[in-house]
């Protein structure tokens, strides 16, 4: 099992996240709905994630330094969506509807 | 605590109690506090009589603060009592608590009678500071805190339009002096390196100065003394300044304020007393002043401007004696003026409240019969200041010419003609306003009333000090020695004052013809008023109506100041700001509108063009790092 990651080269590893990231990206540019919005996010912050493992793995970092970081950007995530769903449930409230080009009461116009 | 801090913090404790909770007090206990609290200042200075009379080289003193350290020269609040300070507090609080208490009655019905109380503790406070200042620093001080209560009681009504324009009026022309004693300090500073009164008078008592210096420095300050004390050129807002409700002028206007500039130049007398040109030049403007305020005094209709002019002319009487080099003689009339004009001033008030606040004496006469106590000590006020034989007015203004005519004799003349000129305006006003036929036209002699004590019992007072004021100063010829003023304030000077001791026939012309002065203005003031019943004219032709119309000096000074003043700030505005300024500000304007517009395109507030600019921002970023790195 652990030789079939051996396997894998580490530019795998980089085409896929940067793939992912790529996706969460265009996702979080051109989606409107404040749900996706937030799981293109996750999926962004994912993408570095993997990255990370990967790199420590790749650099034989005994200590793990780069997955110790996975677990921050974890609980920073999880807490990131905690908070943003609990906006987008009061957004739904009063105006029920998800979508974020709703969101532009500020602008004085 | 130091008897002077006392003295000074009295009436500023008034003031910013009746600042602060007067208005929530009943009127007559803020305006009680008021009054009796110069009352106590009045008392703690007279306690500390007998200890400064003992104490010849000076006194009790006071070093409450150092401002700041200059390079050596220190500005510091210091304070002390002696001969000449004692003095000018002792009027300053003893009127003072005369005016308070008027105004106690007076102010009544006004609605800010708090507001009108704190200013005037307000005023004796920094009049105080004036006096009892030991540097030039804490003169200028209370120099400009009275300028300031001086504005802020003229402008007192401010409702009325115009009376804001004359407190405008009061405190411009008062610039325009002190302006002249800020030079005069700056002189001080930079040739002794100190403002203190023993470190600068003494230096000039050395003699080692030059001529032209000590010239320049007493011009300076005399300068300033003529705006405060209102003589040609800066008079013109004293008359303006009776706007004011009439304790006011009594107080600031007649007896206190304005007497700071005689205060000045005693204070400096070592100064003057080296300075002939400058001694010189006080005399021939003093002399000025005193017969044109004379002179516009004898056709004036309001029964406060006829006042105001007499202050004016009564300012130049002591200017001139201060100009012949008698000190003591100008500070014996300051204080003998005190009395007996605001007296006078307080007489008059009494009479516009009781002819329910009417102020032209054509329309009144006759009030004697109904106004009894204020027309016996009006009519003392003007045999004092018109120069009766034995009253104080008579003693002091009897000095002056004596001085003068042993200095000058065409100015002798001259004052004698303003003198007679005072004897002769006063008993008009006299009158005009207590005899003959009532002539009033839109209500009845029944209606005038007499005031009450609290306005009767100062006229008293000051109608008893107007007498026996004259005691203070008793002349060479009737007891064979110095006056009593004469020899209190010997150890305030640093260089001796001649007194001219007469031999008993010049004594005896002189006397005459003060006499006979007073005679003339009586006789033909009766002869033209009470016999043949002539009403207050208003001259339409000839030199009659140049008086009535103060020969036209305001209306000169507007087409020869004013007007090229206004015109050259039209120009700079028709240059710069509407030329330059304005061009330029909108031209920009457009620019910026552009701008604008663009740059609001990119703010619109929707959250998704905000990530794609970031978004883009980062790739350009990482780009560069790209190209660069």
């Amino acid at each position: 099992m652990l030789s079939i990651f051996h396997s894998l080269e580490i530019s795998h590893y980089i085409y896929l996240s940067t793939v992912l990231f790529s996706i969460g990206l265009f996702g979080v540019l051109f989606r409107r709905n404040a749900i996706i919005l937030l799981m293109c996010i996750e999926l962004m912050l994912n993408a570095v994630n993997l990255l990370l493992a990967a790199f420590t793995e790749y650099m034989g970092d005994m200590q793990a330094n780069g997955q110790m970081f996975v677990f921050f950007i974890m609980v920073v995530a999880a807490a990131e969506a905690a908070v943003g769903l609990a906006i987008i449930v009061m957004v739904y409230r009063n105006t029920r509807k998800t979508d974020v080009s709703f969101l532009d009461q500020l602008k004085d116009s | 605590m130091n008897p002077i801090a006392l003295i000074l913090l009295f009436p500023l404790l008034g003031f910013v109690l009746n600042g602060v909770v007067g208005h929530k007090l009943p009127k007559s206990i803020a305006s009680g506090i008021s009054t009796l609290i110069v009352l106590l200042s009045f008392i703690t200075a007279a306690m500390q009589w007998s200890t400064v009379a003992a104490d010849l080289n000076g006194s009790v003193n006071w070093d409450a603060y150092t401002f700041f350290n200059l390079d050596g020269i220190l500005f510091k609040a210091a304070f002390s009592l002696d001969h000449l300070s004692i003095w000018m507090t002792l009027i300053i609080t003893g009127v003072g608590t005369l005016i308070h208490l008027y105004s106690m009655s007076y102010m009544d019905h006004d609605n800010n009678t708090s507001k009108f109380f704190s200013y005037l503790n307000f005023f004796v406070f920094n009049m105080l500071l004036l006096v009892l200042g030991s540097n030039f620093l804490m003169m200028f001080f209370g120099w400009e805190g009275v300028g300031l209560c001086s504005y802020l009681l003229i402008g007192f009504w401010y409702q009325n339009e115009s009376f804001g324009g004359a407190a405008r009026k009061a405190f411009v022309m008062n610039r325009i002096g002190d302006l002249g004693l800020l030079l005069g300090m700056f002189l001080i500073i930079k040739n002794f390196g100190s403002l203190e009164y023993n470190v600068v008078l003494p230096a000039i008592a050395e003699g080692s100065s030059s001529t032209v210096l000590i010239s320049s420095i007493s011009i300076l300050l005399f300068i300033g003394a003529m705006g405060k004390s209102a003589q040609i050129p800066l008079f013109t807002w004293l008359p303006d300044a009776m706007a004011g409700p009439t304790p006011v002028s009594a107080l600031i206007h007649a007896a206190t304020m304005v007497t700071a500039g005689i205060y000045l130049v005693i204070r400096c007398q070592v100064m003057y007393s080296l300075a002939p040109m400058a001694q010189e030049l006080i005399l021939w403007i003093g002399l000025a002043t005193a017969l044109l305020g004379a002179l516009i005094g004898l056709r004036q209709n309001d029964i406060k401007k006829v006042l105001a002019y007499s202050t004016v002319s009564q300012l130049g009487f002591m200017f001139v004696a201060l100009g012949v080099g008698a000190y003591t003689t100008a500070l014996f009339h300051v204080t003998t003026h005190a009395f007996f004009k605001a007296l006078l001033f307080l007489g008059a008030g009494s009479v516009i409240h009781g002819v329910h606040e009417r102020q032209d004496i054509s329309q009144m006469g006759g009030l004697k019969k109904m106004m009894p106590i204020t027309y016996i000590t009006f009519l003392i006020g003007t045999l004092a200041i018109s120069g009766f034989p034995f009253l104080s007015g008579f003693f002091s203004k009897d000095e002056i010419l004596a001085n003068v005519f042993h200095h000058n004799i065409v100015a002798y003349i001259v004052l004698v003609i303003a003198a007679l000129l005072t004897a002769t305006y006063m008993f008009r006003l006299l009158f005009l306003t207590f005899f003959g036929e009532f002539r009033g036209t839109d209500y009845k002699l029944s209606d005038v009333h007499e005031s009450n004590w609290k306005m009767t019992l100062p006229l008293i007072i000051l109608a008893i000090l107007s007498i026996a004021g004259g005691m203070l100063n008793l002349p060479h010829y009737l007891i064979h020695e110095d006056g009593f003023l004469a020899s209190w304030l010997r150890p305030t000077f640093l260089i001796f004052e001649h007194s001219n001791h007469t031999e008993i026939s010049t004594e005896i012309a002189l006397i005459s013809v003060a006499i006979f002065v007073f005679l003339f203005g009586f006789i033909y003031s009766r002869n033209r008023y009470v016999s043949k019943g002539i009403n207050a004219e208003t001259p339409t032709s000839g030199i009659g109506k140049v008086l009535s119309n103060k020969f036209y000096i305001d209306e000169i000074y507007n087409k020869l100041i004013v007007r090229p003043i206004e015109f050259f700030g039209d120009l700079l505005f028709a240059l710069f700001d509407t030329l330059l300024l304005y061009s330029v500000t909108f031209s920009i304007n457009p620019i910026l509108k552009l701008v604008g517009r663009f740059n609001r395109k990119i703010q619109n507030g929707n959250i998704e063009y905000y990530l794609i600019y970031m978004v883009a921002a980062i790739a350009i970023l990482l780009g560069l790092n790209l190209f660069f790195a």
